[in-house]
């Protein structure tokens, strides 16, 4: 893309409502501000201005053999955006819209590959080398006829016949540089042409491509359209292999070769841990300078409210907390459109986690109805048990204690199966990665030998194998009216809970604790240290139990109950002042 | 302890059981593994869930062979294999050893497996790295010991001792030594099994003759696997024995005696009780003089006190000219009834009441009072209490009574264990128990008088 103006396009975008157009290689306006790509092309208005702009993509997929190794000549960036592409198309089977793929992440990686000078820019990084592409006039036009359509067709993001000829010539002129190089350094190598070059690379102010990165691009599309996947769903999907991550190069096509260096940019040992890829996110996009992100409203599927509706499901509790925790989100404010709408552009770019903060919440009022002192809730219980025997035909009051019962051991079953699935999980690839061409073939027989004593043991298991590929879902549990292994307590009402007192409902219990008392004033960004024998077993239980599900650290988990009861408070402090009865709390029903 | 000379009988079958019970044991080498596992450090960088999935997987892994769900660890060794990829060079090292002692007990136990799926593993596991190749087909060979396939077991142990790798390391030495000397052994046998044949033959027989050559063309090639092991220092019971039998039957009586005296009495050798029994029985057959025996059999005192050879060592000094020996054929009884499991042993009771009498009568009064001092705290409830000449009396009255005899003796009249026992009036004992009286007013060293 040129950043060139394209003064003579003067329509609104529709998207961000800027009126500030660049050209696409493909002569396309796109809007500088939002990356949204018209489907007006230039050629249309003004048919004799096409190819001026010198442009520079990131088309490198030449068919020119190299004597090493026999395969494609290809760029790091392209195994990225292989990788990306796949990612699209598992998410797409995953029932995200078809435009996730083709709009928004395509102009996402676009940005990326002219933010990091890539492509799509005057001076692309490979310019010192390629440096005869750009200057051959003649060569321009066909190098842009040969320019793959990203991402819109990527089964084929490599092949263009036309081009080949020609660039196999210009090849030739342009790769003395690195071939001297490699020579020099022949125990350094790479698959990839610019392999050994990519991983030694360290600007200032580049955010170079990884692994973890390609899913914080994912997760910024999935943001960008408002999708229902949150990302602790989006890291489990990748655990449990719905979308490709770990191992995704072995997908690439077979020419694509990838060794030596090739290794330490692909391949990967370790499943995306969420705090990382949070932060990768926000660093992506402040890279990009994306602007704000689309609106999370109350109908959005992120709002705090429809979140807190899923995971009370989720985790089994009554239908009818959901008016509680549509209470705390009214009354902290983080319902509010401008706190959970993502804008990279602020001066404090953050993202909400939407998912966390939603259980964070739920974990409020379960603090508020039974304050969790390994106590009340017990006596609470007691209460419930007693009144549920003397009147079956009603609708049951919430036992606590039931609840934990059932929670606690499907809770434990379920994490056992996690453990033991995670212990059975096979790391390496069926395509070993070698560091070079004399560890080769000991590389390919260590393989061999994995295969065959695999294939042994696997005559000794039972045929049927234990663990199935799970179907992927938003939801890990389900409950049932019927079974009582299973008992589900979503119909269960919260009255004994809640006492009447004239128009308004509150709750019984009247006290409540803070999970901290002092907060760091500095910028460090942690809130609290989490030591779990400081708290009720009752509250660990719960901080172990969410954290569980979403597969995150509980002291995670721990901050954002802080943040969240921050909030609340001093909401409350703010609006009742005379009250002195600190903790308080009256809220309607 | 008493097996041991039980041992001459089967010692092919003998040896077997004792290696692979170290192959099969469930609890053996688990605690070992783990301290292997932990010894291997992740350097300080962040542990990578790959490293941290396959530490879980062998944890399961250890598990299920504890409970012995072969099944189950089978299942978990299928993922556990991809180790042997690990990036991290050390534990990828490490690997092929805890995955053939992990699989060889899975394949040793799991009901789908056989003699065939364990050979193959085998097999696969010799030539992952070169450092496990003797060591595996060692295990490999006794593994077809076990299921009787000799054969096999002999080709395999041929095959390893042939193997050479650059420069073998000391262990492996040590190692093609110990395949040379099993092999050495299941030659011993075929040997053996020629020794019946050729008893059943008449010597005028002619086949006698190509027998004893056959016989003597297989002691050479054992001779030589077997020596050169029993050089290194080591318990190497089951070969020395075969060896010494092998020499004696060939009439080299000197280079057996060398043998067993070298595998006793080198320092350089552990200790060892088996090597003094058997220099000892050598001794006794080439009817050596008493002063040699009773020489071999002190070592064999000083090691195992409650050894059943110490009542011969008992029978030797008591017959001794040497009022040392005497005198240590006294100490010799009564260390043998120190110990709980010869409690009922009433050979030992009846030798000490004889000797006890014998020695007092002989005026020594002052070798007992020396070995009583330091058990006249303890052997009163140990040995003589009430309930003791209660259940002696009920389960074997010739024990109770020898037991009273020298309970009198050393406690005097008034002990609860000889006054249970002289009322109990039985009429077949009547006689004896008169005589233990006597004996008892006589010989005590507590004077009743006083």
């Amino acid at each position: 893309m040129d950043l060139v103006e394209a003064e003579e396009f003067k329509e609104r975008c529709t998207q961000c409502a800027a009126v500030s157009w660049g050209l696409t290689d493909e002569g396309k306006y796109y809007c500088t501000s939002c990356h949204n790509v018209t489907e007006i092309s230039k050629e249309v208005i003004n048919t004799g201005a096409i190819p001026n702009t010198k442009i520079q993509a990131i088309n490198r997929g030449l068919k020119r053999k190299r004597k090493l190794e026999k395969g494609w000549d290809w760029y790091v960036c392209e195994g990225f955006q292989y990788i990306l592409c796949q990612q699209a198309e598992a998410l797409k089977t995953l029932g995200v819209g078809p435009e996730l793929k083709n709009e928004v992440l395509h102009n996402f990686w676009k940005r990326y590959l002219q933010k990091s000078k890539q492509a799509y820019c005057k001076n692309p990084i490979y310019t010192s080398r390629r440096k005869t592409v750009v200057l051959e006039d003649n060569l321009s036009h066909s190098d842009w006829e040969s320019e793959p359509e990203l991402l819109s067709d990527f089964s084929l993001p490599f092949v263009e016949s036309g081009a080949e000829s020609q660039s196999d010539v210009t090849t030739q002129k342009s790769f003395p540089v690195i071939k001297a190089s490699q020579s020099e350094t022949a125990s350094v190598c790479s698959g990839s042409l610019d392999g050994v070059e990519y991983s030694r690379r360290k600007e200032k102010g580049i955010v170079k491509m990884t692994m973890p990165r390609t899913l914080a691009f994912c997760y910024l599309s999935l943001l960008w359209q408002r999708e229902t996947i949150t990302l602790s769903d989006l890291l489990r999907f990748v655990e449990e292999d719905h979308i490709p991550y770990i191992n995704s190069f072995q997908h690439f096509p077979e020419e694509m070769k990838l060794y030596g260096r090739d290794k330490g940019i692909f391949a990967i040992e370790s499943w995306p841990d969420y705090e990382d890829i949070y932060k990768k996110i926000i660093e992506v996009a402040t890279f990009l300078d994306l602007p704000r992100f689309p609106d999370i409203t109350e109908d959005c599927c992120l709002h705090p409210n429809i979140l807190c509706m899923k995971y009370l499901m989720e985790v089994n509790l009554p239908d009818e907390m959901h008016n509680l925790t549509c209470q705390v989100v009214k009354l902290t404010g983080i319902g509010e459109v401008d706190f959970l709408t993502f804008d990279p552009i602020a001066k404090m770019a953050k993202t909400v986690k939407y998912d966390i903060q939603a259980i964070a919440i739920i974990i409020v009022v379960l603090k508020l109805l039974f304050l969790l002192d390994d106590n009340l809730e017990w006596s609470l219980s007691n209460l419930a048990e007693k009144h549920n025997e003397k009147n079956k035909e009603d609708k049951p009051w919430f036992d606590f204690r039931k609840w934990y019962q059932v929670m606690k051991k499907t809770v434990d079953e379920k994490k056992q199966k996690w453990e033991e699935a995670r212990a059975k999980y096979l790391w390496k690839s069926e395509k070993p990665l070698y560091h070079s061409s004399i560890d080769k073939s000991v590389v390919y027989k260590r393989r061999e030998m994995v295969v065959n004593l695999q294939k042994q043991f696997s005559t000794l298991v039972d045929s049927t194998p234990t663990v199935e590929k799970k179907s992927p879902s938003s939801f890990q549990f389900n409950w049932s009216e019927e079974d009582t292994d299973r008992t589900c307590f979503h119909g269960h009402s919260l009255q004994g809970i809640l006492k009447k007192k004239g128009q308004l409902l509150t709750t019984k219990n009247s006290l409540y604790w803070l999970s901290t008392q002092k907060f760091c004033k500095s910028y460090c960004k942690h809130v609290t240290t989490y030591e779990e024998s400081n708290y009720s077993l009752s509250y660990q239980f719960i901080l172990n139990l969410f954290s569980f599900l979403l597969r995150i650290k509980t002291s995670f988990l721990h901050e954002e109950v802080s943040l969240v009861e921050k909030r609340l408070f001093k909401a409350k402090y703010s609006k009742i002042k005379k009250k002195s009865s600190r903790s308080k709390k009256v809220r309607r029903y | 302890m008493s097996d041991f000379s039980d041992e001459l009988t089967r010692p092919v079958a003998k040896a077997v059981r004792v290696e692979t019970s170290m192959l099969s044991g469930t609890g053996m080498y688990i605690p070992w593994l783990r301290k292997e596992m932990e010894t291997v450090e992740t350097g300080g960088k962040q542990e990578k869930d790959f490293a941290k999935t396959t530490n879980a997987c062998l944890d399961l892994i250890q598990e299920a062979l504890l409970k012995h769900q072969w099944q189950k660890a089978a299942e978990y060794m299928h993922s556990y294999l991809q180790i042997l990829e690990d990036s991290d060079t050390s534990k990828r090292q490490a690997a092929p050893e805890i995955i053939w002692r992990l699989g060889s007990e899975i394949l040793y136990y799991h009901p789908k497996s056989n003699v065939e799926t364990f050979s193959t593993f085998a097999d696969r596991m010799k030539n992952i790295g070169v450092m496990n190749y003797l060591k595996i087909s060692l295990q490999h060979a006794l593994y077809l010991l076990h299921h009787g396939m000799l054969e096999d077991a002999n080709r395999n142990l041929s095959q390893a001792e042939t193997w050479r790798y650059g420069e073998k390391s000391s262990s492996q030495e040590i190692l093609i030594n110990l395949i040379q000397a099993y092999k050495g052994l299941l030659q011993y046998y075929t040997w053996s099994q020629k020794k019946m044949e050729l008893s059943k033959l008449d010597e005028e027989d002619y086949a006698y003759s190509t027998a004893t050559q056959n016989m003597l063309n297989h002691s050479c090639k054992t001779s030589v696997n077997l020596g050169a092991l029993i050089q290194i220092p080591g318990v190497w019971d089951p070969f020395v024995k075969s060896y010494v039998e092998m020499l004696e039957f060939y009439g080299d009586q000197d280079g057996a005696r060398e043998v067993l005296t070298n595998y006793a009495y080198d320092e350089k050798f552990p200790s060892n009780p088996n090597a003094h029994i058997y220099l000892y029985n050598f001794l006794k057959r080439e009817k050596a003089p008493k002063e040699k025996l009773i020489s071999v059999l002190k070592i064999l005192y000083q090691i195992v006190p409650s050894h059943k050879l110490m009542l011969e060592f008992h029978r030797i000094l008591r017959n001794s000219e040497k009022e040392e020996h005497r005198k240590l054929g006294l100490e010799v009884l009564f260390a043998v009834l120190d110990f709980a499991g010869c409690t009922k042993n009433i050979t030992a009771w009846k030798y000490l009441a004889k000797y006890l009498k014998q020695t007092l009568m002989g005026s020594h009064l002052a070798w007992v009072q020396e070995q009583w001092h330091s058990r006249r705290n303890w052997w009163p409830t140990f040995h003589f209490s009430y309930f003791w000449a209660k259940s002696d009396w009920t389960e074997d009255k010739a024990l109770a009574c020898e037991k009273a005899l020298v309970a009198g003796m050393l406690l005097g009249k008034g002990c609860r264990y000889f006054r249970y026992i002289s009322k109990q009036g039985h009429q077949a004992l009547k006689k004896k128990i008169k005589r233990m009286n006597k004996s008892v007013k006589r010989y005590s060293i507590v004077n009743p008088g006083l």
